[in-house]
């Protein structure tokens, strides 16, 4: 039951939850149960909206920055990164395989605060060794949701 | 001038929803539950497929048959889903749909006279197929208290001399039943004792929510005598691509292909090299699709226990087809009433067969959302009627 769930909330974290009782044809209290438990257990980490910030039209920036690090003698990947995600402003930090070691997505209102951010405070740490940012310029889909404006239902209205 | 007119031709009835098709398309906030069709786009990688057959150029006939390619997936579906076996070669082509072999089933197995049992309430095609094919329809009523199966009992009481086709039309569209293995057997010990052939309408069959479907093909002694029709519009959302298939008796197959080669040719080449890709790497999405219509299922059943509306629970296809008849109305105004009131507009059960009286098809190949909207429109409605 609990993939059913999550798999269910990932796209659709506000639906009632006595409905999602009905889609799942089980009770309401075991629903509640398994999200209480795996809310406990940290499988479910937070519930967040996606926003299409364009259309409210206030300044926002978002960039994601390569960052080429040394891990530290005694403190791997996981004490670097931390350094980095205790930041308000990084939204996200993934270890990366490939040329460079984290992606760091940083949120901000104007070009220069994300470049500022970049420069005053991720460069300077100890372990790490350079960063390249790339500006993110439109968002076509975010969480598996395209942003562009839904198509409406084209199909015929009365088929046998 | 003389008559340009098929003295048949003249006889058969319109489309019973054509007025309801009408009045909704011209209505503003109208929500229709009236669409017999996936509400889900194709899946990506099989547009893809057929994006990049148009960008390859295959913009050619392929074989009567269809692709071999094509087939040998086919085959290996059926086998891997049903265990069916068919030699793609001699017993299997693909068609414009599961339509087109339902017409040309008829055309090439009933002669003047040949009587075809038709149980209804089902799919609106296959009572004009048989009567352009000269034969004679009889019509089998389903029951709601035999939750619209065929009964073994229904089936021997309609049976003549010259009887020689049943079309088994499960999972049903409208009613959403299905037969199971144990009704199934019943069914084909008689059309064995008889010397009858099906002709089994399998177009849903991936879309079951108790158990998984069973083909009466699969049954002892029943392949020889079967026709398997099912396709790519209704499992892999697939309608506009115009494509399925039909398996059986090598016998009938070929001549049925005869008249696919002088009145059709080939099916879609473009649809054919997408429907490679759906058989080969469908059945997840096909998945994630059977568990969303069933979960929009037991949401509309609940919906109707709540406004003590009585439905027999469907098990296949995405229909459900609730009793009306306390409302002391006909089917047709019912849904007339319904939608001019409510802007919510249902297919009048008797669309799908005279038996259909007394009952309406709602279709839940919508979303969640629209399905809540439009079961508030119902219960609204439903109280009123109930109040006088
Ligand atoms: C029971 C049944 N059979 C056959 C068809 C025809 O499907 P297609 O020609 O798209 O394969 C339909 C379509 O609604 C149907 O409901």
């Amino acid at each position: 039951m609990r993939e059913k769930i999550l798999t269910f909330i990932e796209k659709n974290s506000r639906i009632d939850l006595k409905e999602l009782a009905i889609v799942l044809g089980v009770e309401e209290s075991a629903v509640i149960n398994e999200l209480e438990q795996m809310e406990a257990e940290h499988i479910i980490c937070g519930y967040h909206t996606i926003i299409d910030w364009d259309k409210v039209g206030q300044d926002k920036v978002m960039a994601m920055i390569e960052v080429r690090v040394t891990p530290q003698r005694g403190m791997g990947f996981d004490k670097v990164a931390e350094r980095i995600y205790n930041y308000p402003e990084v939204n996200a930090v993934y270890l990366i395989s490939g040329g460079f070691d984290f992606m760091v997505i940083l949120e901000g209102k104007t070009l220069r605060e994300v470049a500022q951010f970049v420069s005053d405070k991720l460069s300077p740490l100890d372990s790490v060794l350079s960063t390249k940012t790339n500006f993110i310029l439109k968002k076509y889909k975010d969480h598996g949701t395209v942003i562009a404006s839904k198509t409406k239902d084209e199909r015929i209205q009365m088929i046998p | 001038m003389r008559n340009p007119l098929n003295k048949t031709i003249v006889t058969i009835e319109p489309s019973g929803i054509r007025k309801f098709f009408d009045i909704v398309s011209e209505m503003k906030d109208a929500i229709s539950l009236g669409v017999g069709e996936p509400d889900f786009d194709t899946p990506w990688h099989i547009r893809d497929e057929g994006i990049y057959s148009l960008e390859k150029g295959r913009t050619h006939y392929t074989s009567n048959a269809g692709l071999k390619e094509l087939k040998a997936e086919i085959a290996k579906f059926l086998s891997r889903r049903y265990g069916l076996s068919y030699d793609y070669n001699k017993e299997m082509f693909v068609t414009v749909g599961g339509s087109e072999a339902i017409d040309i089933a008829m055309r090439a197995m009933l002669d003047p006279g040949d009587e075809v049992l038709i149980p209804q309430p089902s799919y609106v095609s296959y009572l004009p197929c048989a009567v352009l094919a000269n034969g004679t329809p009889v019509v089998i009523e389903l029951k709601e208290e035999n939750q619209f199966r065929l009964t073994a009992e229904e089936l021997e009481a309609a049976i003549t001399p010259k009887t020689k086709l049943l079309v088994l039309p499960f999972p049903n569209n409208p009613t959403g039943a299905v037969m199971e293995k144990e009704d199934l057997e019943r069914i084909a010990e008689l059309v064995i004792r008889h010397d009858l052939f099906v002709l089994s309408d399998e177009i849903y069959s991936e879309l079951t929510y108790l158990e998984r479907h069973v083909s009466i093909a699969s049954l002892p002694g029943m392949r020889e005598r079967t026709l398997v029709i099912n396709g790519f519009s209704k499992s892999h959302a697939m309608t506009g691509w115009r494509l399925g298939y039909v398996c059986g008796p090598e016998a009938i197959i070929t001549q049925m292909l005869k008249i696919h080669q002088y009145a059709i040719m080939c099916a879609p080449t473009m649809a054919q090299y997408a429907a490679v890709a759906a058989m080969r790497d469908g059945d997840e999405d096909v998945a994630g699709m059977r568990e969303e219509y069933n979960g929009r299922r037991r949401y509309l059943m609940h919906r109707f226990r709540e406004m003590g509306l009585q439905c027999f629970e469907p098990f296949g296809a995405f229909y459900v087809f609730p009793c009306i008849k306390e409302f002391g109305m006909s089917s047709e105004e019912f849904a007339e009433t319904l939608l001019a009131s409510q802007k919510l507009a249902v297919v009048p059960g008797t669309a799908f067969g005279e038996c259909g009286e007394g009952f309406i098809r709602i279709s839940y190949a919508y979303s969640l959302e629209s399905l809540k909207t439009a079961m508030d429109r119902l219960e609204a409605f439903v109280e009123e009627r109930r109040k006088g």
